[in-house]
């Protein structure tokens, strides 16, 4: 799994690469795995959060700003 | 005024000068960097509180707490990383106030054999993003991280969603290289895990 990992991060060599595209060609198993696991983190990737609205992050500034001052 | 050189012909970051500046008293100089990473903060807070409120204070109480230890900086990582260290500590702090004192910490249940190995078999075809609507999707992507023990959803967070380097997110959360690999190995496992609950009874598979 470790390299399954590795795999989706880019961080194996060519000769690798190559080994594990073999054994995912024939092994459902890993190739479900690893599609699912690459769509999950996609999914998390691509969510979007509730965005900072501008008038609350000009609030937050001069609060910060303003404790900054005093400090 | 202190100068800051560069070792051999490496690039110096813009924000070495800004800090510079900032902790000798330039305001200003601050908050471009507040500027310049809040956002990133409030997302940051966001998926790790799953609050936007908490998010909210976060932002605060993470960039005073900066300006407060600023001269602690050592320039020897990225102020952003830096700064993301202090954010991860403050939302963490949000969420043991949520829990009434009871201590969170990213350590917490990270030992647990859930997501070591991956059992369930099932895909997803043909398209998750069809089945459910946005809301909806989005529901139970929330829920899904939410159930995911925080030393394992801050490691993804800063890796997978924010794009940090193995380095960089072990820097961040003061953990070694193995062990944010290990552990953003079995949070991407145990979250590909529960969202298969959804994603297979929705085809009609059921729960194996």
């Amino acid at each position: 799994m470790a390299l399954l990992d590795d795999l989706l991060d880019d961080e194996v060599s060519a000769a690798l690469r190559r080994d594990l595209d073999e054994h995912l060609n024939g092994c459902e198993h890993c190739f479900i795995t690893m599609n699912t696991t690459r769509q999950t983190i996609e999914f998390y990737a691509n969510r979007e959060l509730y965005p900072l609205p501008e008038p609350i992050r000009e609030r937050l500034h001069s609060a910060i700003m303003d404790k900054c001052r005093k400090c | 005024m202190e100068t800051i050189q560069s070792p051999g012909t490496e690039e110096v970051h813009p924000d070495v000068a800004l800090v510079a500046r900032a902790r000798e008293g330039d305001l200003q100089a601050f908050e471009t960097l507040v500027r310049q990473y809040d956002r990133q903060v409030f997302r940051i807070a966001q998926h790790i509180t799953q609050n936007k409120e908490d998010a909210e204070d976060v932002v605060q109480d993470a960039f005073l707490k900066a300006y407060e230890k600023l001269h602690q900086f050592q320039g020897n990582s990225k102020f952003y990383t830096w700064l993301v260290r202090i954010a991860v500590n403050e939302s963490l702090m949000r969420l043991r106030k949520r829990r009434t004192g009871k201590m969170v910490s990213i350590d917490e249940d990270v030992e647990t054999e859930e997501g070591s190995m991956p059992r369930d078999l099932a895909d997803w075809g043909p398209d998750p993003e069809q089945m459910y609507g946005q809301s909806e999707l989005a529901e139970i992507l929330r829920k899904t991280i939410q159930g995911l023990p925080p030393g394992f959803r801050v490691v993804f967070t800063l890796r997978d969603v924010e794009g940090l380097s193995t380095d960089e997110t072990a820097e961040a959360l003061g953990l070694s290289v193995p062990a944010v690999k290990s552990r953003l190995l079995r949070a991407r496992l145990q979250l590909r895990e529960r969202l298969s609950r959804y994603f297979r009874k929705k085809n009609g598979d059921g729960v194996k």
